[in-house]
């Protein structure tokens, strides 16, 4: 009885095994449907020309989305030029500083910021730029995906910073280096695989966001480099083709969906480089 | 830390005294690394300044959203006050603001996601974290689930809108319900999907945690590896997980472009889950821009605010269970 | 010039509440070796982080009493002229990681944004490098990360790293005790040359070292100065009880 008791157990432990294992890879799954089929309804309108034309008006086929990767480029390098001074500076403060009162506030703060909806910070720069500036513009839009940015950088030189012995701290203090000479000649360069990762991580994600640019940069049709007007980006584009009823249209949306993934993509496997090979020995 | 505020007086003790007798170059040398050090010490004073400045940012930018939020919604939170948040009715056209139909749509395709996500994410924590931690095979799993996070939420819409929903109609027609496609299912489906990294991460490395004797206590003992599993680790990082379903759930509440895609977009309190309706954040992402009357716009703010609050709080719960389970 | 380099009288140094320096008084003179030894927590390591003013990097740290360079008070110079005229060797040895051991030695100016043309940076490397014995084993590899070398010629780069700031005194905090025997003794060896250029103050719990390489020696225990005295003096015939103690093993 003791036998066939201990083969039962042993039995159920293989099969919560193999059904632990079938659950994990059945995620893999629907990501494997998504690209598989994005990939394959969007890479063949991809071509030199898609990359370099506006699109065409409703009824007319072909046409390009350079306005928008123009328009994301512009937005997200905006974005970074807000966030990622801030969110270094922070991230050293919170590092530098972590037992005081104002420390543990702000590190409350950065960490309600991140779950904060992308729509509602739309709404917030809705009210804090455009209204004030009295138009839509791809700068307000900016500012917005630069809030979102903020908590991943913070939080990523922070934890980066935090993990350095204090040895290397030290060295640099012992022979006379000002504080700020400290952080950004010693500290910050051997944490930079670290801190550029939580950079490269927050662009990754802005790229992708649309919410925050409905009511900010608010799209446009046509090519434009001005940053205080409206201004089209790939995710906004991909949204406002998709939900049309015109096929060419969606066509458009599903090439600039390729784009849009390999970009993604692209900065996702850069990370990992970056924290892979400039990681320094210590 | 402060070495700056203290004894920040000078005193001009040019150059260390061993110097003063050896060859020019030496002293140049000296003076050069006094002067500069000069400058330095007014930087580093500013360089302090501006960190500490960037911790109040932080604060000042939250405290700056929850005040505009509020100033913002004020105006129909006079007007309609609390029965706004179960007025059953959305009516613009008429001035009629009821929030209910959007708190229901966003509870509905919230908690549906999150129990069809669970049982995957559960899974993906456990195979990582206690099965197989190291290996290709895991290693490619944890890049899959790193890369479903990484796929932006527009492109999840536009898959529903163009695979899912005909595949959720085709349903519909078999089970007998209005056969529409868009609803509350199909945005539930897209975000079970979109939810899984969250709860799947922190779960797994909550799993690795266990402290490997509490385990080799359990197989000493002649416990199955599953036996082991259900008896330590689940209850040993019950919290843990937890907070990682919580997390997941904040994700799911703020979702907002694949959903809006796949929703269906209507201001009707949905009848079944197959229904079409509206979340909080999908009826904000479609009329925000189009609302010309201020308590219109007010409304919507104040349905924002309400999102906030709610997500705030649940991911501070969460951040703190975590605190205290990683202590 | 005067022998007494650096004084203090009545110096005390605490964590928040935990007092660990007492009330101390030294002299110590000029191109000397000094050695600080004592019971692990005698508050020796804390006197000479107090002496270049590292101590109050740490949070709720706080020093009071006057401790003097030349007879300036350090106190009332600002920290970073206090370091660069005291360099400091640290347990470990801790070069920086993303620098090659050219830019280790030459740390000190180039992080502190003081350019020196090419010859003169050469001249303090070889130099520097000289001095601490270490510039036959690395000159052919002075681009390689200073965290290719050994322990111990890690332990000399960091000296060399120090000592290229041309500081008036070194202090050493327990330099070998994450040496093996034999970097041990060749970083030993070193104290005397630089003794001839330099002041050096070296805490260490090893009664032999500080035996060894010591011209005079401070005993710490508990917080206060137990003796302080030529080393012969204090290893043959100490006045207190605590040092004839600990100096025979009674308690360590």
């Amino acid at each position: 009885m003791d036998g066939k008791n201990i083969k039962y157990r042993i039995g159920k432990s293989y099969v919560a095994q193999i059904v632990t294992t079938i659950f994990a890879f059945a995620c893999v799954i629907p990501l494997l449907f998504i690209l598989g089929f994005i990939i394959k309804a969007g890479i063949t309108k991809i071509n030199w020309h898609f990359l370099v034309s506006i699109p065409k008006p409703v009824g007319e086929s072909g046409g390009g989305i350079v306005n928008a990767l123009v328009g994301s480029i512009l937005i997200i390098f905006c974005a970074s030029l807000i966030a990622i001074p801030i969110g270094i500076l922070a991230g050293i403060y919170l590092s530098e500083n972590g037992k005081t009162r104002l420390a543990y506030w702000c590190r409350l703060c950065v960490d309600i910021l991140q779950g904060v909806p992308s729509i509602v910070i739309g709404i917030i720069a809705y009210f804090w730029l455009v209204k004030p500036l009295g138009g839509f513009s791809a700068l307000s839009g900016s500012v917005a995906l630069a809030i979102m940015m903020l908590p991943i950088v913070i939080r990523s030189t922070e934890e980066t910073l935090k993990l350095l012995p204090s040895s290397l701290q030290e060295a640099a203090f012992a022979l006379g280096m000002p504080f700020h000479r400290v952080m950004f000649k010693v500290v910050v360069p051997v944490g930079i695989s670290g801190i550029l990762s939580g950079v490269m991580l927050a662009i990754a994600r802005i790229t992708g966001e649309t919410a925050p640019l409905l009511f900010t940069a608010f799209g446009n049709p046509y090519l434009s480099f001005n940053i205080t007007k409206p201004m089209q980006s790939l995710p906004h584009l991909i949204y406002d083709y998709a939900t049309s009823p015109y096929d060419d249209w969606k066509n458009l949306a599903w090439g600039a969906s390729v784009i849009l993934l390999l970009w993604v993509l692209l900065l996702n496997i850069f990370t990992k480089l970056i924290t892979r090979k400039w990681k320094v020995q210590l | 830390m402060d070495t700056s505020a203290k004894n920040s007086v000078i005193t001009r003790s040019d150059l260390p005294l061993r110097v003063i007798n050896s060859t020019p170059e030496t002293i140049a040398r000296a003076q050069k690394k006094v002067r500069r050090s000069f400058r330095q010490i007014r930087t580093e004073t500013v360089f302090r300044r501006t960190l500490t400045i960037m911790g109040l940012i932080m604060i000042i930018l939250v405290l700056g959203i929850l005040l505009t939020l509020i100033i913002q919604s004020l105006p129909s939170i006079k007007s309609l006050g609390l029965k706004y948040l179960w007025g059953k009715v959305w009516d613009p056209v008429q001035d009629i603001y009821g929030a209910w139909p959007f708190l229901l749509g966003t509870l509905l395709s919230s908690f549906l996601a999150l129990l069809i996500s669970i049982p995957f994410s559960l899974a993906v924590a456990i195979f990582l974290g206690e099965y197989f931690p190291k290996g290709w095979m895991p290693d490619f799993l944890k890049n899959a689930v790193e890369l479903i996070a990484a796929v932006p939420s527009v492109i999840y819409g536009f898959w529903g809108l163009a695979v899912l929903v005909p595949i959720v109609r085709n349903l519909e027609n078999h089970i007998g319900v209005e056969p529409v496609g868009v609803g509350i299912f199909s945005s539930s489906l897209i975000l079970a999907i979109m939810i899984i990294p969250y709860a799947a991460s922190l779960g797994r490395s909550m799993i690795q945690m266990v402290p490997s004797p509490l385990k080799e206590a359990a197989y000493g003992l002649g416990a199955t590896r599953w036996e082991v599993i259900r008896s330590v680790v689940l209850p040993y990082t019950k919290s843990g997980l937890f907070a990682g379903v919580l997390l997941s759930l904040g994700r799911a509440l703020g979702e907002t472009m694949a959903v809006t895609m796949v929703i269906g977009n209507t201001s009707l309190i949905p009848k079944n889950i197959f229904a079409p309706g509206n979340t909080m954040a999908s009826v904000i992402a479609n009329e925000f821009t189009e609302a010309d009357k201020p308590v219109y716009l007010s409304a919507l703010i104040e349905l924002g605010l309400v999102l906030f609050l709610v997500t705030v709080v649940i991911n501070l719960i969460g951040k703190k269970i975590i605190d205290r389970f990683t202590q | 010039m005067e022998s007494t380099i650096i004084k203090s009288r009545n110096f005390n140094a605490s964590f928040g509440s935990n007092h660990v320096v007492k009330n101390v008084n030294i002299d110590i003179p000029r191109n000397h070796v000094i050695a600080v030894m004592g019971p692990s927590g005698c508050g020796k390591t804390t006197y000479l982080r107090c002496i270049n003013r590292m101590h109050e990097l740490i949070p709720g740290a706080t020093s009071e009493g006057e401790m003097t360079i030349n007879n300036e008070n350090i106190y009332d110079m600002h920290p970073i002229f206090v370091r660069q005229k005291i360099g400091m060797v640290f347990q470990r040895p801790n070069p920086f990681p993303n620098l090659s051991i050219y830019d280790n030695v030459i740390a000190g100016y180039k992080l502190n944004g003081i350019k020196l043309p090419k010859a003169e940076r050469d001249r303090i490397v070889e130099h520097s490098l000289t001095r601490v014995a270490l510039w036959k084993e690395v000159k052919d590899s002075l681009n390689k990360k200073g965290s290719f070398l050994s322990g111990g010629q890690q332990q000399r780069l960091c000296i060399a790293r120090a000592v290229a700031m041309e500081p008036e005194v070194l202090l050493f905090d327990e330099p070998t005790s994450a040496l093996d025997p034999i970097s041990t003794s060749t970083v030993e060896e070193l104290f005397h040359e630089l003794k001839a250029n330099y002041t050096l103050i070296i805490v260490t719990h090893n009664m032999q070292q500080a035996a060894r390489v010591s011209d005079k020696t401070a005993f710490f225990y508990l917080g206060e100065l137990v003796e302080y005295d030529e080393t012969k003096i204090m290893f043959t015939n100490p006045k207190d009880n605590r040092t004839q103690n600990y100096i025979t093993g009674r308690f360590s």
